[in-house]
């Protein structure tokens, strides 16, 4: 199947601003269902609300598009009930980790099998740019015109902490790499958690004077590097990227299986 | 790995938002915005077909086609 054949057509062009960087993370995401030789019948994908979220709408896939920080609640649902099912959750910054933190830490301990997307653009863009907890100390938003004094997030090491058994983070500059990790996200059998670094050149950039859309991918090139790398060693400020954990556990749904079988002793 | 030969920049005039992404990034400096906003294939016989820009697109508008000849040619070595 080619990338088009996973997508509603008929709802393109899709209505993320010029430049907008989850329009990358479809693209990316799409080749890697692709290169998986995946069905459309296998995956759900559920979401919340946002700019990223609306992702749902336009992949031809079982999808659901929920409430604001619940899509991972919805999942879990959809998980328990058909664990046969590929669940990807993709979700905005302040959709996961602001209204939505607590399912996200409690999905992340529990190991449940489904890969969490976190669209990191720093910023509420579908409401008019205010801070998000990930757009970090000293940035600029419409609700932080003398700049912000909150401190973010580090999605991976929140997410390492939490207990998922798969973490990573890409960039929408790196686009080989991003449909890399989504593929072994996607595959991985526990709770995933892909943090991706993308542009919202409308609020974000605008606001942080970053330049287009293109002078923020190359923020992410000149900003990133590969985990270990000799450069973070010179410069500990630079963010690293890859795939920072990848561990067999215990699943969820399986341990619930288990469960059942110990309670009927055998008989359902 | 054999060079893979272009047949064709498939772009989507109507899926285009301009953005200039795949224009920025074009290492061959093969794209440009038109008039209107659009990216057209300005200078085709330079494209090495590294995909960049058709990976890169955030509104899924340009495809970059190769030979088909070339394609399996590459896949059976």
């Amino acid at each position: 199947m080619a990338v088009k054949d996973y997508i509603r057509e008929r709802f393109f062009p899709h209505m993320w601003c010029p430049g907008c960087g989850h329009g990358i993370v479809l693209n990316s995401l799409l080749r890697g269902v692709e290169q998986l030789g995946m069905s459309k019948n296998e995956i759900v994908m559920v979401s919340g609300i946002g700019c990223s979220s609306r992702i749902s709408g336009y992949v031809d896939f079982h999808s659901l598009h929920t409430l604001h920080g619940r899509a991972l609640a919805f999942a879990t649902g959809v998980k328990m009930s058909k664990p046969e099912l590929n669940v990807i959750v993709p979700m905005g910054d302040g959709d996961a980790l602001a209204i939505g933190g607590n399912h996200f830490i409690h999905a992340a301990r529990r190991n449940i099998a489904m890969t969490a997307i976190v669209m990191n653009n720093r910023i509420y863009g579908m409401t008019g740019g205010q801070y998000s907890p990930l757009s970090g100390y000293g940035t600029a938003a419409t609700t932080a015109p003398y700049a912000n004094i909150d401190h973010d997030f580090d999605v991976v090491q929140l997410a390492k902490a939490a207990g998922a058994s798969f973490v990573a983070r890409t960039t929408t500059f790196h686009a080989r790499q991003m449909t890399d990790i989504l593929k072994s996200a996607i595959v991985h059998d526990g709770f995933s958690v892909v943090e991706i670094l993308t542009q919202c050149p409308t609020y974000f950039g605008r606001k942080n004077k970053m330049g287009g859309a293109a002078e923020m991918m190359e923020w992410f090139r000149d900003n990133t590097t590969p985990i270990g790398s000799k450069a973070k060693q010179e410069n500990p400020d630079l963010i690293e990227r890859g795939i920072f954990v990848q561990e067999e556990k215990q699943e969820y749904c399986a341990e619930y299986e288990n469960v059942i079988k110990r309670a009927t002793g055998g008989r359902s | 790995m054999p060079k893979k030969k272009l047949k064709e920049h498939l772009i989507n005039r109507e899926w285009c938002k301009g953005c200039g992404i795949c224009v920025h990034f074009c290492p061959k400096d093969v794209l440009e915005l038109d008039e209107q906003d659009k990216v057209v294939a300005a200078r085709p016989q330079d494209c090495i077909c590294c995909m960049l820009c058709e990976l890169r697109c955030p509104d899924l508008a340009i495809e970059v086609r190769v030979e088909a000849e070339q394609e399996e040619a590459s896949e059976s070595r």
